[in-house]
C-alpha cells in the first residue's frame, strides 16, 4: 500500500530534522496538565492502523503544529465511530460504538472536532447529535481551507506541482453526503499548477467503491471493479496525480492504479499530503 | 340534449372510477409505517417550488429536460384548454370562452397549438430514443415488457389526443371561414391553419370531422386520466407531494432507531427503563416486506416514472452488479399493490407467503450497495432507493443475522477491539511513534 515518490523522498530527508520534535499530545495529558485543547483531532481506525493512512494522519498532525493549533488525540481511548456497522444495517453496534465514543467525548468536554475521514466526520457530525453527542465537527480538508483563507497555510517552501496535472476525487461522504465540494479544492488551486476536473465530479461523482462496508467485504458478481472504472476515468483525462481525502478512497485508488499497472505514471495523494508537501513541513 | 347527457354521464364516471382507485392508493401508501414531515413547511414548499414546478433537478440532462419541459408546459397550460371543453359538453355550447375573452381568446388558442406541435414532437423524440436508439437508460433487468409498453402507451395516447386537438382546431377553422352554423369566428390557429387544406371541403363532412375529434380527445383525456394509477404517469400528480415531503437532512445522515436506542441504553445502563412503545406494537428491526417501510418510502415507489437517472449513476450498476435503484423502487410498487389487492381480495390479515426482500429484491442485490448517495441525487423528483437498501440491511443483521461473513468478522472486530479490522485497541496510538 505504501506509496513513495522517490523525488518527493528525497526532498524530504532535509525536513526530516523537523519530524524529530514530533510530539503529539493525547486528550488524557492535557487535561493531567490542566490545559484544554481547542481542537480534538480524531484520527479514525484507517488513520490509526493503516499503514498508507498513517502517514496522512501524521500529516494533518504536522499541519495543526506548524499552524500552531493547540490540539489533542485520544489516542487509545479513541474508538471506531461505528460508520461501517452502520451502513452495514447493524444499528445496536453502530449505538453502542456511539455512546461510548460520546461518553468519552463528553467526558472531556469536547467542543470542536476535526477528522481525517469523511466517513468520522459524517457520522460525528450528522448521527451523534441525536444520541447526546453534539460538536462542531470539520473534516481535515476544511480546515485546510479555513487555515489558507486566515493565510495561515500557503503553497510555499515545499515541493512544486508544476507541470502536474492534478484531479480530485469527491468522497461521496464529504461531497454529496455533505455538500463540501470546495474546501478540498481550494487546497489545489492555490498550488503552481492546474486542477483537472473529471466527468464525474462534485454532485456527479463517483464512488470509489468502499463505501457502504463495501471496504470489509469482497463485491458482489460484476463485469468490472468500481475502482477500476474511476481509474479509467482518471487516465482518460491523462492526470498524473489523484488527490484523495479519505482513507477508503486512497486504498481503493492506489489498487486501482496498481491494476491499471500505472504506479509510475499516476500518484494517488490526500490534501493533506499535498498541503505538507507544498510547505514543505 | 342526448351529447350533453352522454358526456355527462361519461365525466362523472370517469371522475368516479378515478378517484376511487387515487383512494386505493392512498390507502396501500399509508400501510407503511409513520414517519414525521411536517416540520419546516416554507423550506419544503420552497423545495416543491423548485424541484418539482421547477424542475432543477432535470437539467443535468439538457436534452430530456428540454423535451420533457415541452411536455409538462404543454399538459398544464392546455388543461385550460379542457376546462373550455368540459364546459361545452356539459353545457352544450361552443368554444365558449371565447366571447368573454375577446382577443385574447385568439392569442390562448394560437399558443396552445403551439405547444401542442411541441409536445407531439418530444413524444416523436421519446419514442426514437426509447425504440429505435435504444437508450442504454430505458434497458436493463428490471425493464420487462410491461414497463416498456407503458412508456410507449403513454407517448402514442399523447400524440393521439395532440393529434385530434389540432385535427378538431383545423376543422373548425374551415368550417369558421364557410361561415357555418354555430362556428363563429373564434381563435386563433397558427398551425391547424396549415393541415386545413388536407381536410374535405364539404361543411357536413367538417362538422363530423370536428365532432369525432371533440369527442375523442375529451373521452380520451378521460380514459388516460384512468390510465394514470396502473401506470408510472402517475408521477405527474404525485411528483408535487412526494418533493414537498422530501428528506430535509444532509444525504449523509441516516436515521437513527429510536428503538434501537432504548435497548442500547438499557444495556450500557441497567437502571434504565425503556418507555413502552406508543402503538403498543412490537414492530422488527429494519424491513423485511414493505408494510415494514415508510408511508414516505411507499409515496416514492408510486412516484418513480422508472427514467433510470438513477441506475444510470449507480456505481454498482455501472459495473455490472446486479443491484438497480430503479428496480428498488420498482419492485417496491409490485408489493405493495399486490398487498392492496390481496386486502381487497382476503381482508387484512391475509399471507400470501411472500416479502419484498427475497421474493422481488434479493440479498446479493442489498449488499451491493455502497451507500454513495448518488441515485438519491440523480432523482429530479427527490427518490431515496438507498432508505429502502438501508431498511433491508437492516432486517437481514439485526433480525436474521444473515450478513456476509466478512461483514460478520467486520462486526466481531468492532465489538472486541473497537476498529473493523483485527487490531488491537492497545496498538490504535502506535502511529505516532514510527516516524
Amino acid at each position: 500500500m505504501e506509496e513513495i515518490n522517490p523525488e518527493v523522498s528525497g526532498k524530504s530527508e532535509i525536513e526530516k530534522s523537523k519530524s524529530e520534535i514530533f510530539k503529539v499530545p493525547t486528550m488524557a495529558e492535557l487535561i493531567a496538565e490542566g490545559k484544554e485543547p481547542e481542537i480534538l483531532f480524531w484520527v479514525g481506525c484507517a488513520g490509526s492502523f493503516d499503514e498508507r493512512a498513517q502517514k496522512i494522519t501524521r500529516d494533518i498532525c504536522k499541519i495543526l503544529q506548524h499552524v500552531g493549533i493547540s490540539y489533542a488525540v485520544l489516542g487509545t481511548e479513541e474508538s471506531c465511530t461505528g460508520d461501517p456497522a452502520k451502513r452495514a444495517g447493524n444499528e445496536f453496534l453502530f449505538q453502542m460504538q456511539a455512546m461510548t465514543n460520546i461518553e468519552v467525548l463528553n467526558g472531556y468536554n469536547i467542543k470542536k472536532i476535526v477528522t481525517g475521514c469523511p466517513h468520522c466526520f459524517n457520522t460525528i457530525k450528522n448521527e451523534y447529535p441525536g444520541l447526546g453527542g453534539t460538536y462542531e465537527v470539520i473534516h481535515h480538508t476544511q480546515l485546510i481551507q479555513q487555515l489558507i483563507d486566515e493565510g495561515k497555510l500557503k503553497a510555499e517552501g515545499g515541493e512544486s506541482f508544476k507541470g502536474k496535472r492534478i484531479t480530485y476525487h469527491d468522497p461521496c461522504y464529504l461531497g454529496r453526503g455533505n455538500n463540501v465540494y470546495e474546501a478540498p479544492r481550494k487546497a489545489l488551486e492555490i498550488l503552481d499548477t492546474e486542477l483537472i476536473e473529471m466527468k464525474r465530479c462534485k454532485s456527479n461523482g463517483l464512488c470509489c467503491g468502499a463505501g457502504g462496508a463495501q471496504m470489509f467485504k469482497e463485491a458482489e458478481k460484476g463485469n468490472k471493479e468500481i475502482n477500476d472504472e474511476r481509474i479509467d476515468e482518471v487516465i482518460s483525462i491523462n492526470a498524473t496525480v489523484v488527490a484523495a481525502a479519505c482513507p477508503f478512497c486512497m486504498t481503493m485508488l492506489t489498487d486501482g492504479v496498481k491494476h491499471r499497472d500505472k504506479e509510475d505514471e499516476i500518484k494517488v495523494l490526500d490534501i493533506a499530503e499535498i498541503t505538507v508537501r507544498a510547505n514543505g513541513l | 340534449m342526448i351529447g350533453q347527457l352522454i358526456f355527462i354521464i361519461i365525466l362523472v364516471a370517469a371522475i368516479y372510477l378515478f378517484s376511487k382507485n387515487v383512494a386505493k392508493i392512498r390507502r396501500n401508501i399509508l400501510l407503511g409505517k409513520d414517519t414525521d414531515r411536517s416540520d419546516q413547511p416554507a423550506k419544503r414548499w420552497r423545495i416543491m417550488a423548485k424541484v418539482a414546478l421547477g424542475q432543477t433537478k432535470m437539467v443535468k440532462r439538457p436534452v430530456a429536460a428540454v423535451m420533457h419541459f415541452f411536455i409538462y408546459v404543454g399538459f398544464v397550460i392546455i388543461n385550460l384548454e379542457v376546462m373550455e371543453i368540459m364546459i361545452d359538453g356539459i353545457f352544450g355550447s361552443h368554444r365558449v370562452f371565447s366571447k368573454p375573452l375577446g382577443s385574447l381568446y385568439g392569442l390562448l388558442i394560437g399558443s396552445f397549438e403551439i405547444l401542442a406541435v411541441l409536445v407531439l414532437t418530444s413524444c416523436v423524440v421519446f419514442l426514437i430514443r426509447r425504440n429505435i436508439i435504444h437508450l442504454k437508460r430505458f434497458s436493463g433487468v428490471e425493464m420487462t415488457e410491461w414497463p416498456k409498453s407503458d412508456a410507449n402507451y403513454i407517448l402514442c395516447i399523447e400524440i393521439l389526443l395532440m393529434s385530434a386537438f389540432l385535427t378538431m382546431n383545423a376543422a373548425d377553422y374551415k368550417l369558421q371561414a364557410l361561415h357555418f352554423g354555430e362556428y363563429i369566428k373564434a381563435g386563433n390557429f397558427p398551425v391547424s391553419s396549415l393541415i386545413a387544406p388536407l381536410l374535405p371541403g364539404s361543411a357536413h363532412a367538417l362538422v363530423i370531422t370536428e365532432r369525432v375529434c371533440w369527442w375523442f380527445h375529451i373521452c380520451g383525456i378521460l380514459a388516460f386520466l384512468n390510465y394514470l394509477p396502473y401506470s408510472k404517469h402517475f408521477h405527474i400528480l404525485l411528483a408535487f407531494p412526494n418533493v414537498y415531503y422530501s428528506n430535509l437532512n444532509l444525504k449523509g445522515k441516516f436515521t437513527n432507531m429510536p428503538s434501537v436506542t432504548n435497548e442500547v441504553k438499557a444495556m450500557l445502563d441497567p437502571s434504565f427503563t425503556p418507555p413502552a412503545p406508543a402503538d403498543g406494537e412490537v414492530s422488527r428491526f429494519g424491513a423485511k416486506d414493505v408494510t415494514d417501510l415508510t408511508w414516505k418510502n411507499l409515496m416514492e415507489a408510486y412516484t418513480c416514472t422508472e427514467c433510470g437517472r438513477c441506475t444510470s449513476v449507480c456505481p454498482a450498476n455501472i459495473t455490472g452488479k446486479l443491484l438497480s435503484p430503479r428496480k428498488i423502487m420498482m419492485d417496491t410498487r409490485d408489493r405493495i399493490t399486490e398487498v392492496g389487492k390481496n386486502i381487497d381480495l382476503n381482508g387484512k390479515d391475509h399471507d400470501d407467503g411472500k416479502t419484498l426482500l427475497d421474493t422481488y429484491i434479493t440479498r446479493e442485490e442489498i449488499w451491493a450497495c455502497t451507500t454513495c448517495n448518488a441515485c438519491v441525487e440523480a432523482c429530479p423528483v427527490n427518490i431515496n432507493p438507498l432508505e429502502i437498501i438501508t431498511e433491508l440491511r437492516r432486517y437481514a443483521v439485526m433480525e436474521e443475522a444473515q450478513s456476509p461473513a466478512s461483514l460478520n468478522n467486520m462486526f466481531g472486530n468492532m465489538e472486541n477491539n473497537g476498529a473493523p479490522w483485527k487490531y488491537s485497541q492497545a496498538d490504535r496510538f502506535n502511529w505516532a511513534e514510527n516516524k
